[in-house]
């Protein structure tokens, strides 16, 4: 491990635009796969608690939003990147509190 | 360890919350908890972000105006997404879904739009223009491209879900793939534009209107039971959308999480497609391609039995195992409470009541579940097709209501059937059937239906909520 460390630390040092798609596009393949493997074992009566679940989690472009509208860098960025933030924040908030919704009527009635 | 180490840290837990919530989904106890980690995960990667370089550089120069600003967004965005999370009745989650996907698509554009202003504006073209070709340039066109389609694309899903009177006809122009056919073409052109010359703010906009006329084009000549794969699909592009950003600003944990949805987006459409026994490219793009050689006249003449709710009452008396088999029609006639009361009523003599949901059941996957349990009918009684496939033959009485094509024997014993091969519930295999329906209307498919002809159906013909309720004051008289 300790062979590889500079190695790692050198490249990302000097990395140069080549070597940084690769490694996003690495991080981009894996993903998928886990993605792939994971969700392939979600039972079909869980499928719509899981779409709107996973629909929640693509509202992690907020982070992309935050970055772009609080530097500040232009008006037009700003704003863009604001309208950003709201839209992303309704995908966030509407998506997690309404799989909490469906989930809450699968748990057995305390009745 | 750098600010910028700790973020990239706290993006990793992100991330890996986010895997962790997708693998508890996987059961509906602890799936409460992997919804909960995964919007743990989220707050975490939007704190982080807070910490971000160009971010706190700008609170530097600015004061706390920029974090102001964007918690006035944050509250904004996620007091609207969570009022109409909660506002909304179960049997429209589908267009709800459709309406936060295209709010996530269309954040995606704005983010890759608001990166290119800020990059092209440092610049200053056209003395010192941006590179052409670069992961930027390409990754930008891409996000605009995507988040453009998944945000029009969902915007007319939502409204044919919620059935606008706008969308109540499909589009069905004969020039529309001529037309779509433009607009790839346009597509196309415009993309290889924004790469090749990523300092024009005009020709990434540009290419959005194409993207956008694209998703409206693409989703509205799709019919109403098509509609789960269209939400899968929408559902995985928002996710690439999202990892396509990701590329543009440089940022794993958009990428990890972006592919992740593409990832159960993908698999979901795969699945429907599977369950309706059609291909991708057959529910995008044609109509279902079938004429329906077979008139049903030949097949019910003389041979359909119509029963009144006391004789089907009297069947239902008898029986010990009821399986109850409940299609697209009940979510439309909003029946699922009624059912509950029927069930309820032969649970009391003493039968065993269970549901056989088949994967298309509903208008988006997993549907019929959620509106059955909205119904407190309890997640256990609900039944995966291959697991109850096999216990029909000791079924004493089957109910389908507002099901048609997903238990048609055809599927298994006509080669030559548009449906064969498609996975079907074997209804016809128990005692006795009953079929609730309104007419002897083909399905989706346009194909009769045998079962409604065999000599063990009893038709019902009625609205499927008012039948439901005629069978259980019948039964409670009886």
């Amino acid at each position: 491990m300790s062979l590889f460390l500079p190695l790692i630390a050198d490249s990302i040092a000097a990395e140069d635009p080549a070597a940084r798609f690769i490694r996003l596009l690495t991080v981009f393949l894996l993903a998928m796969w886990v993605g792939f493997e994971v969700i392939t074992k979600v039972p079909q009566r869980l499928h719509t608690p899981l779409t709107s679940g996973s629909n929640a989690i693509s509202g992690i472009t907020a982070v992309g939003a935050i970055v772009v509208a609080g530097a500040l860098a232009t008006k037009g960025g700003t704003l863009l990147g604001f309208l950003a933030v709201v839209l992303a924040m309704i995908n966030v908030a509407g998506g997690f509190v309404v799989t909490h919704r469906m989930l809450e009527m699968f748990q057995p009635k305390k009745k | 360890m750098s600010s910028q180490a700790w973020i990239n840290l706290a993006y990793l837990l992100a991330a890996m919350l986010f895997i962790v919530a997708f693998k508890l989904m996987t059961g509906p106890r602890t799936a409460v908890k992997g919804n909960y980690l995964g919007a743990v995960g989220m707050a975490i990667a939007i704190i982080a972000a807070c910490f971000e370089k160009p971010v706190v550089e700008s609170m530097t120069a600015n004061g706390s105006w920029p974090l102001i600003m964007l918690a006035i967004g944050g509250m904004i965005g996620g007091g609207i997404g969570a009022t109409m999370a909660l506002k909304y009745p179960m049997t429209g989650m589908p267009q709800m879904v459709a309406l936060l996907n295209g709010f996530g698509g269309a954040a995606s554009v704005f983010v890759a739009g608001a990166e290119l202003w800020n990059a092209s504006a440092a610049a200053r073209p056209p003395a010192d223009p941006l590179a052409p070709w670069t992961q930027f340039a390409i990754a930008t066109a891409l996000t605009g491209l995507i988040g453009a389609v998944t945000f029009w694309g969902s915007l007319v899903a939502f409204g044919k879900l919620e059935e606008l009177p706008q969308f109540k006809k499909a589009w069905t122009d004969p020039n529309r793939h001529w037309i779509n056919i433009g607009l790839a073409v346009a597509t196309l052109l415009l993309i290889w534009g924004v790469c090749a010359n990523p300092s024009s703010n005009l020709l990434f906009w540009l290419l959005v209107v194409a993207g956008s006329a694209l998703g409206c084009t693409l989703t509205l000549p799709i019919g109403g039971a098509d509609m789960p794969v269209v939400i899968c699909l929408l559902n995985s592009y928002s996710g690439l959308a999202a990892a396509a950003a990701g590329f543009v600003i440089d940022n794993s944990v958009l990428v990890i999480a972006g592919s992740l949805v593409g990832a159960s987006g993908l698999i979901l459409t795969a699945i429907m497609c599977q369950a309706m026994n059609r291909s991708l490219v057959g529910v995008l793009f044609g109509g279902l391609g079938t004429t329906a050689t077979v008139s049903g006249d030949d097949i019910y003449a003389g041979k359909v039995k119509s029963a009144s709710s006391e004789e089907i009452a009297m069947v239902l008396e008898g029986a010990d195992r009821v399986v109850i088999v409940p299609g697209y029609g009940l979510a439309v006639a909003q029946a699922q409470h009624a059912v509950r009361e029927l069930a309820n009523a032969l649970e009391k003599r003493g039968t065993t009541v269970e549901y056989a949901i088949h994967p298309v059941a509903g208008r988006m996957p997993g549907h019929m579940n959620v509106l059955l349990a909205e119904a407190d009918i309890p997640y256990e009684k609900l039944r995966e097709m291959d697991d109850i496939n096999p216990t029909f033959p000791e079924t004493d009485v089957a109910i389908v209501i507002g099901a048609n094509d997903v238990v048609n024997p055809a599927a298994r014993t006509d080669p030559k059937s548009p449906i064969a091969g498609m996975p079907i519930l074997d209804v016809d295999k128990a005692k006795t059937v009953v079929v609730v329906k309104r007419s002897l209307s083909p399905g989706f498919a346009g194909i009769p239906n045998p079962l409604f002809a065999a000599d063990n159906t009893l038709m019902y013909f009625a609205d499927g909520k008012k039948a439901i309720l005629d069978l259980t004051a019948a039964l409670q008289q009886g």
